[in-house]
């Protein structure tokens, strides 16, 4: 393997390791005829990433001659070469990554301005494919909106927030944050955005939707995409589907894969007391035309604008994957992180309805760490 | 200004006077070599060398010549004594770190001699304190024997390439090793760390390089725990010279520039790491 990227893509590698390092511990590398992919999972299993550069993206790229390389390695030590990430596009000119299989060493070789040269041999492990398996073109929702909308968006919540809802209506969207049933409602603080479907580049929503996922990983991707400037689409079904946001360009294409909550334990989350029911009346026009006044009015009183939090959605095929919980267990106390992890085993087992071709090959081999200490909670 | 209030009788008792408009221009550059505690001063008619070392292996050398100070008087040849450097940076800095422009501590620095503490006068905005520090009996500062003659390779690098380097060094790499030859890789600093090895590679051609004199190649391991501290004499330096000898010794030099210009010096001195088998 011997690939070759120059100029300010340099930089764009470097901020797409950057971006998984939020999602995982650990980069996997596996360098295809269709391009590099880098690929990150976190340790529950609920959030998959996937950068893959088209090589395209590369001044010279030759995929590994050895058809079936992959590796994984710690991704602090990919960082750690690509450190300095403000001043890398003014002194690197070239960055070169070559497998050296007799060392079994990765080598990353920077060139950099006034003749230095930065030479990293990095070991790794071989590993399996790492592959999520979801397929967007499928998704009843899709949004896609520039960067800076998201990022604006995301920046009312607190970066100490787990998990975020969006719910979608034919003409709006909402965010919110998402507080546990048991929280004591007294203290919680409740964030309310919504935004109208001019806002975006594209809206399509099949069925009111809404989608309770973690916001920590979305950062990784809005924190690229931002220096990117590319639009930021959304894929997404109902409740206990990923959710999939993804970035493209000519040359790259990043694929951020993260579970959603599934509707059997989806708790009400509104300012008003869990006794009331939403209404599921379309919010008056007046706040449309930025009339907060009687924005708040309505909040106070028990008309709540906003999509219904119990869609009956007919039974799909998808709805015969594993929940490894009942209903019982809905309102039930528990890590956030179990519950997703189920619901994305769910998602990467193919099921006979939706991905009749998938062979099992590609799957990721969840025991494949056993010595790792951050698998306690997958199943 | 108040430090000229002393009596005559006052300053006719000290050995060594030494001060400043600005006492910046001594705390940055001691700043450069205060891994330790403690420091040995030395004073001559040149100037002041204040000496601070660790386990034998390593030594620092900070250069403050006489004719930094604006006022530098000394009555014997050479006036010696220890002193706790953090305490000592600590009253240089007594009043505070702010560099508002125009505002600045001056520092008379006053030593009566053996037994007696070194006093130091500070003032700033018209406050004066009085710092008198207990000295003990200098030590003897080790003799590396590092001598000109003897080194067999040196190179001048503008400080900039260098301090990239040296903040991305692996730090789970317990030695750097330092390889300079007259052939390729010419200087190269590697580390051996958890995730791999790393080699940081300077030809001789480049324009960050103001000297390159190597007649054999050579390659050295040291400790990275001693050589460290040198990162902050890096971050002072614009220009820094890189020498080896026959046994392997180290001579790290340091040109840095003071608030008002003047240049400084500060060196360090280490022993190789026992343990290269390999080239």
């Amino acid at each position: 393997m011997d690939c070759v990227v120059t100029g300010g893509n340099v930089k764009v590698l470097a901020k797409a390791i950057h971006s998984l390092s939020r999602i995982g511990e650990e980069l996997y590398l596996e360098p295809v005829e269709d391009g590099l992919a880098l690929r990150s999972v976190n340790s529950s299993r609920s959030a998959f990433a996937c950068f893959l550069l088209s090589p395209l993206f590369f001044q010279r790229y030759q995929a590994a001659s050895d058809q079936s390389f992959r590796c994984k390695m710690p991704i602090k030590s990919v960082q750690a070469v690509f450190k300095s990430l403000a001043s890398l596009d003014r002194s690197v000119e070239k960055c070169r990554i070559q497998l050296n299989s007799e060392k079994s060493r990765l080598t990353i070789t920077l060139h950099c301005k006034h003749g230095l040269l930065k030479t990293h041999n990095l070991s790794f492990q071989d590993c399996e494919s790492l592959q999520a398996v979801f397929d967007k073109e499928s998704c009843a929702n899709v949004l896609q909106a520039q960067p800076r909308l998201m990022v604006d968006t995301v920046l009312h919540f607190p970066p100490s927030l787990d998990e975020v809802n969006l719910s979608v209506s034919s003409d709006r969207v909402w965010l919110r944050n998402h507080v546990e049933d048991d929280a004591d409602s007294l203290r919680a603080m409740m964030t309310e955005l919504c935004l109208s479907s001019e806002e975006f580049d594209h809206f399509a929503v099949g069925t009111q939707t809404s989608v309770t996922f973690c916001l920590k990983e979305l950062r990784g991707l809005l924190v690229f995409a931002e220096s990117s400037g590319l639009p930021v689409s959304m894929y997404f079904d109902e409740p206990g589907s990923p959710v999939i946001l993804s970035v493209t360009d000519s040359v790259l294409e990043a694929n951020f894969v993260l579970a959603t909550l599934s509707e059997d334990s989806h708790p009400k989350n509104h300012v008003n007391s869990d006794t009331k029911h939403p209404d599921t009346e379309q919010p008056p026009d007046d706040f449309m035309s930025d009339d907060m006044d009687s924005f708040l009015i309505a909040m106070e009183t028990s008309e709540l604008p906003g999509p219904s939090h119990a869609p009956a959605s007919p039974p799909r095929p998808s709805n015969n994957r594993k929940h490894s919980f009942s209903e019982e267990e809905a309102l039930a106390e528990g890590p956030p992180n179990k519950k997703f992890c189920s619901l994305f085993f769910g998602s990467v087992l193919p099921t006979s309805s939706q991905l009749p071709n998938q062979t099992m090959q590609s799957q990721e081999v969840l025991a494949s760490d056993s010595e790792d200490e951050n698998q306690t909670e997958t199943s | 200004m108040p430090l000229s209030t002393q009596s005559q009788a006052d300053i006719d008792q000290y050995i060594l006077i030494a001060s400043l408009d600005n006492a910046r221009n001594l705390s940055n550059i001691l700043k450069a070599i205060s891994f330790r505690d403690h420091a040995i001063f030395s004073a001559t008619q040149n100037g002041l060398k204040v000496t601070v070392e660790d386990s034998k292996c390593l030594q620092a050398n900070a250069f403050i010549q006489a004719d930094i100070f604006q006022e530098y008087i000394i009555k014997e040849d050479t006036v010696g004594f220890q002193v706790n450097l953090t305490v000592l940076l600590d009253c240089l800095t007594i009043f505070g770190g702010s560099t508002v422009p125009g505002v600045c501590t001056a520092l008379r620095m006053c030593y009566n001699g053996y037994g007696y503490p070194l006093t130091l006068f500070l003032e700033e905005g018209g406050v004066v304190t009085v710092c008198k520090i207990n000295t003990q009996e200098p030590e003897e500062p080790i003799d590396f024997d590092f001598c000109s003659t003897n080194v067999t390779n040196k190179v001048i690098l503008q400080s900039d390439s260098l301090k990239e380097a040296f903040s991305e060094l692996d730090m789970t790499s317990e030695v750097l090793q330092i390889t300079m030859s007259p052939s390729h890789p010419y200087f190269r600093l590697s580390t051996f760390g958890n995730s791999g090895n790393a080699h940081y590679d300077y030809p001789k051609d480049s324009d960050m390089m103001e000297l390159f004199q190597c007649t054999k190649i050579q390659t050295n391991r040291y400790k990275m725990s001693l050589l460290k501290p040198s990162t902050k004499a890096l971050a002072l330096s614009c220009k820094v010279s890189v020498r080896t000898d026959s046994r392997g010794f180290l001579s790290l030099q340091y040109l840095v520039r003071n608030d008002d210009g003047q240049i400084c010096f500060v060196e360090y001195y280490c022993c190789p790491d026992e343990e290269v088998e390999e080239e």
